[in-house]
């Protein structure tokens, strides 16, 4: 057995801030501007494609919000969790819940299944403050598992409504937007994305953020040096449960239904793969993580309908090989790469001037 | 009492199973630190491949030979083709790859076998034991697990070999700079662990029925097993799995009103709870890590 | 010739049939119909722990195949477009939106499950658009008032369960009841119908109740604990691969009760087989389809139309495999109501011709049994048999029963 338990999450030495790294795409400057054209792009796709592809890019949004909960547990506070799909599925049934026996309207739902979520995290946090990497693992794994047995409980089900699930309605625009419900369901989802990732971002790069981030690499010093790691990594695990809370009551008002069997572990599986192929420790890289969640198996399935998993997992396994840090890990590394390249173009061409 | 003890009996039959998956998944875990997903569907495309001989006409012992020989090789082979070159990318990244393996074998099965069940025979027949507490067969899966933990047990401890291979997963450079080939330790490590999940499954196909799908309950109980009795040491693997059996049992038939509908739920609550109180599992060595 | 009044009223009746010859020859279609051709959408479970009932969506498919190779439906061809859901309902509504919107099927046709089923209905009924023989034995899909544009086929589960309660009492009425249940729609709806039937005896009579999860590895402790409820009568609502654990585990501990087997899971080659003809003898289910592999059916004109069909285009197809023959005679169900529409492929048009289904008899159903729909009665199929297995085959006894819970 290894002395040293291994950290899950821990970039290479390649610096998370791309400014370090002395990329020109980093000026400042260039990233606003970079932001605002994707913003802009995304903003204009309902207008220009399908109600379908609206459908489905909603879908993209809400796994990749899914997938930057899961990432600012474990990516950047290093605790494991396989049992994502239960904060997911908790968000939606509130949701669910609030808009179909208490007719709520449906944007007071999502502060509402964001607390409920954040409150279950944190106090799930605090007994798996005890175990460490796969035994951690195992409990939110356990919560997983358990999520849907749960629902389904027979004492529960005038509220969850057992196995039957609940039917909700999607919202019409409102003040009489000359948009139909997919497009002002996509334009909602994007601006609630905007703002959780903004936050995200800030919290990253704050104090808090780096104590977090210190937790992970370095959990022992960390407390030697004061960060109450007790109280961190529960809010962590509270705040990356409000997350996935809000991207499951986003899910919910956009597939219109919640049951019991929609979220198993197996949707944690998806979670996970989303992240690491996004870029563990990313916060961009989750969009990418959305896209291959929900495009990839559709792709699989197009290609051979008898061995659409066995594709699947091909593709993964070549997505892994090629970039092993994910989607960002790969634009790291492919920037870095153009930098030096530059640099060494200009000192030869310094060189041949002399 | 006559339902206690009957319950208990039946959890550990039960439980035999998930000791048996346990074992398999601690084996790899202490081969290569890494919790193999994929497990349980190379233990069900070995079973299918021992399948296909006995439709093939061929008796069971050799069915069975081929397809732990086999097995051992694919075990070797995936090691040498799919991990190798991503050892040392993160371990999130390794995970994924174990899923991918996991879809790869799942969907391929489904492919050429189809997902009708199938009855796989038992050596063991299936008379009642013990006055119908056991059936024979549930009786020799006991055994058998038993045995091969006995077996690794002596190898690990007796033999050069299973020294080099625990060398090399304990300290792997100190073990280049005394000249054992860890790269080969761990694919023998992962040729070994597909063995036994070799010998798992064709144990519990008998009881479960083959099909693409069998191995997934399986897979799951035998983790958690795994992680109660500690994922450092087979044996409590070997117990946990046994406990996670005789729990659910109980849990199911003894609790009043939740019990039946939330026995999962409550044997996992359990596990979890034993784990607060031993963080890395029942029999685990705790990890101490220097500043 | 002079324009006289005998020759103008000759002319007449030959006038008349020119001008109403173009509204016969009008065609009318929707999205997903045309002259060559009729789009049909299709979700099934091809991955994922329900995935064995693939072989249902494989079956239809070849079915198609054949149809279009014998000419199509009045001169056109079908594309029948099947996706993967994994049994898992946001997935099936990612699909569903894609063939309505995306494809733009005429209709969406036997999609199986029931939350599935129950994530699209609204939306399907909103967009208009025929979701028609739903593979979903739950009584909901019967509501032409409140949802027009779906409808069953199968016979649904309450009716099923309540022929057995009534069975029950009127042959075991001192019985003592365990059940064996899934934890989920399908075993709870079936649970519910026995219920009912048993009226306000259930009390009394069952006395143990497990449920699985179809993750749980077996059933064989919840086997265990029901005989140990000193039961002696065993309603099985299971699927095919636990029904044939159940089946194998209790005649493993000794337990021979009065044994209910639910219709999803009696075929003889998927579960009886497996499970031993030993332990599976005397067990009782209900039926309207021949079972492939039962040696009544040798000599039957329907069963070898149907293994020519399997032969030829579905060769790899599983020839014991009940679900094959529930595949084939519900696609032959729709090849007839579209015929019925002619080349008025509107969407309002398939409804219509699909709820004046009469008497329609097909070739693998029960002799007997016949498919009926009104504008009220959403509910294709209604009746089933009981029969008994004797170690070979299943034997059928008393009359063809029509179920209770229907319009």
């Amino acid at each position: 057995m290894t002395t040293q338990p291994k950290e899950i999450g821990a970039p290479e030495a390649v610096p998370l801030v791309p400014e370090e790294a002395g990329i020109a795409l980093a000026r400042p400057g260039v990233r606003p501007f970079a932001i605002g054209a994707a913003v802009l792009a995304a903003a204009l796709v309902p207008l220009l494609f399908k109600s379908f592809v609206t459908f489905q890019l909603t879908l993209v949004m809400v796994y990749a919000l899914a997938i930057l909960g899961l990432n600012l547990l474990t990516g950047f506070n290093g605790q494991f969790s396989l049992g994502h799909s239960a904060f997911y599925g908790i968000g939606a049934y509130t949701t669910a819940i609030l808009m179909d026996r208490w007719d709520i309207p449906y944007f007071w739902t999502l502060p509402a299944a964001g607390g409920v979520c954040f409150l279950f995290g944190f106090l799930f946090g605090l007994p798996a403050l005890r175990l460490q990497g796969l035994y951690l693992a195992l409990a939110t794994f356990a919560l997983a598992i358990a999520m849907p047995q749960i629902l389904k409980f027979g004492p529960l089900e005038s509220l969850t409504g057992g196995v039957q699930g609940i039917v909700i309605l999607k919202p019409d625009p409102p003040f009489g937007l000359p948009i139909d419900a997919d497009q002002w369901l996509y334009y909602f989802t994007l601006a609630v994305l905007l703002v959780m990732f903004a936050a995200a971002s800030n919290l990253v790069r704050s104090r808090t953020g780096r104590a977090i981030m210190a937790i992970r690499d370095h959990p022992i010093a960390a407390a030697a040096m004061g960060i109450n790691t007790a109280l961190y990594k529960s809010l962590t695990f509270g705040v990356s449960a409000l997350y996935t809370g809000v991207a499951g009551a986003l899910g919910a008002i956009a597939i219109q239904f919640v049951a019991p069997d929609s979220f198993t572990f197996l949707l944690s599986v998806s979670l996970l793969v989303g992240l690491v192929v996004g870029g563990v420790g990313s916060i961009p890289g989750c969009l990418v993580g959305g896209l291959f969640v929900l495009f990839v198996p559709n792709l699989s399935e197009a290609v051979s309908t008898g061995l659409a998993g066995a594709i699947y997992g091909v593709i993964l396994l070549l997505v892994i090989f090629v970039m092993p840090s994910g989607a960002a890990g790969f634009a790291r590394l492919a920037a870095v790469h153009l930098a030096r390249f530059n640099q060494a173009r200009n000192r030869f061409s310094d060189g041949r001037k002399k | 009492m006559e339902l206690l003890l009957q319950q208990v009996m039946a959890g550990l039959a039960t439980g035999g199973i998930y000791a048996c998956m346990a074992l398999a998944v601690v084996m790899i875990y202490q081969a290569i630190d890494h919790l193999n997903f994929a497990q349980g569907e190379m233990a069900m495309f070995s079973t299918f491949i021992a399948w296909q001989m006995l439709q093939w006409g061929q008796p069971y012992w050799l069915a069975f030979l081929v397809s732990v020989v086999l097995s051992f090789l694919g075990g070797i082979a995936i090691e040498r083709v799919l991990f190798r070159p991503i050892h040392n990318a993160p371990i999130l990244s390794s995970l994924v790859a174990f899923i991918a393996l996991f879809s790869i074998l799942n969907s391929l099965a489904g492919f050429i076998w189809d997902f009708n069940i199938k009855p796989f025979p038992t050596p063991f027949g299936n008379k009642p034991l013990l006055g119908a507490l056991i059936g024979t067969h549930q009786a020799g899966m006991i055994a058998v697990t038993l045995g091969m933990l006995g077996l690794l047990y002596l190898f690990f401890r007796g033999t050069r070999l299973g020294l080099a291979m625990r060398a090399a997963a304990a300290n792997p450079e100190s073990a280049r700079l005394v000249g054992i080939r860890v790269g080969w330790m761990t694919a023998l490590g992962w040729g070994m662990a597909a063995s036994i999940g070799a010998v798992a499954g064709m144990l519990i196909a008998p009881v479960v029925f083959l099909e693409p799908n069998m191995m997934l309950g399986v897979l799951l109980y035998g983790f958690a097993g795994a992680v109660l009795g500690g994922l450092t040491s087979p044996g409590g693997a070997v117990l946990g799995g046994f406990a996670v059996g005789v729990i659910e049992n109980l849990a199911g038939t003894f609790i009043p009103y939740v019990g039946r509908e939330l026995k999962l739920t409550i044997a996992l609550v359990l596990i979890v709870a034993v784990l607060m109180v031993r963080p890395s599992g029942i029999f685990g060595r705790r990890v101490v890590s220097r500043v | 010739m002079t324009l006289t009044r005998r020759s103008i009223l000759a002319a007449a009746p030959s006038a008349l049939a020119l001008a109403a010859l173009p509204a016969h020859a009008q065609k009318k279609y929707d999205t997903g119909a045309s002259d060559s051709e009729i789009k049909i959408g299709h979700t099934n479970p091809y991955s994922g722990p329900a995935s064995s009932y693939g072989v249902i969506g494989k079956t239809e498919t070849a079915f198609f195949t054949m149809i279009n190779e014998k000419g199509g439906i009045n001169g056109r061809k079908i594309n029948f477009i099947s996706y993967d859901d994994g049994y898992s309902p946001p997935k099936t509504v990612e699909q569903v939106r894609k063939l309505v919107e995306s494809d733009g099927v005429l209709l969406l046709f036997n999609t199986l499950g029931t939350p599935t089923n129950t994530a699209i209905h609204k939306y399907i009924n909103q967009k208009k658009v025929p979701h028609i023989f739903i593979a979903s034995g739950a009584t909901k899909w019967g509501d032409p008032k409140n949802f027009p544009w779906s409808i069953g086929w199968q016979p649904n589960y309450q009716s099923e369960s309540q022929i057995y309660a009534t069975y029950i009492k009127d042959k075991h009425p001192n019985a003592k009841i365990a059940v064996l249940y899934q934890n989920d729609d399908y075993g709870k709806d079936y649970l519910k119908g026995f219920k009912d039937g048993l009226g306000d005896k259930a009390g009394s009579m069952i006395v143990s109740e497990a449920p699985y999860e179809t993750t749980d590895p077996t059933v064989d402790s919840q086997v265990v604990s029901l005989k140990s409820s000193g039961a002696d009568l065993f309603f099985n609502i299971t699927i095919p691969k636990f029904a044939a654990q159940a089946i194998k585990k209790a005649a493993e501990i000794g337990w021979k009760p009065v044994h209910i087997l639910n219709s999803v899971s009696n075929s003889i080659g998927g579960v009886l087989q497996p499970a031993g003809f030993e332990a599976s003898k005397d067990i009782l289910s209900t039926f309207y389809l021949k079972d492939p592999i039962d040696p009544t059916w040798k000599d039957d004109s329907g069963y070898k139309e149907w293994v020519a069909f399997m032969d030829k285009y579905y060769p790899d197809g599983d020839k014991t495999n009940v679900f094959t023959v529930f595949a084939y005679t519900v696609a032959q169900a729709l090849v007839d109501t579209l015929k019925r529409c002619g080349d008025t492929l509107t969407r309002e048009n398939v409804m219509k011709q699909v709820a004046s289904i009469k008497d329609l008899e097909l070739p693998m159903l029960l002799p007997g049994i016949k498919a009926n729909t009104s504008a009220t009665d959403f509910f294709p199929l209604k009746q089933l048999q009981m029969g008994r297995f004797d170690g070979k085959a299943w034997e059928l006894f008393g009359p063809v029963i029509t179920g209770a819970v229907h319009a």
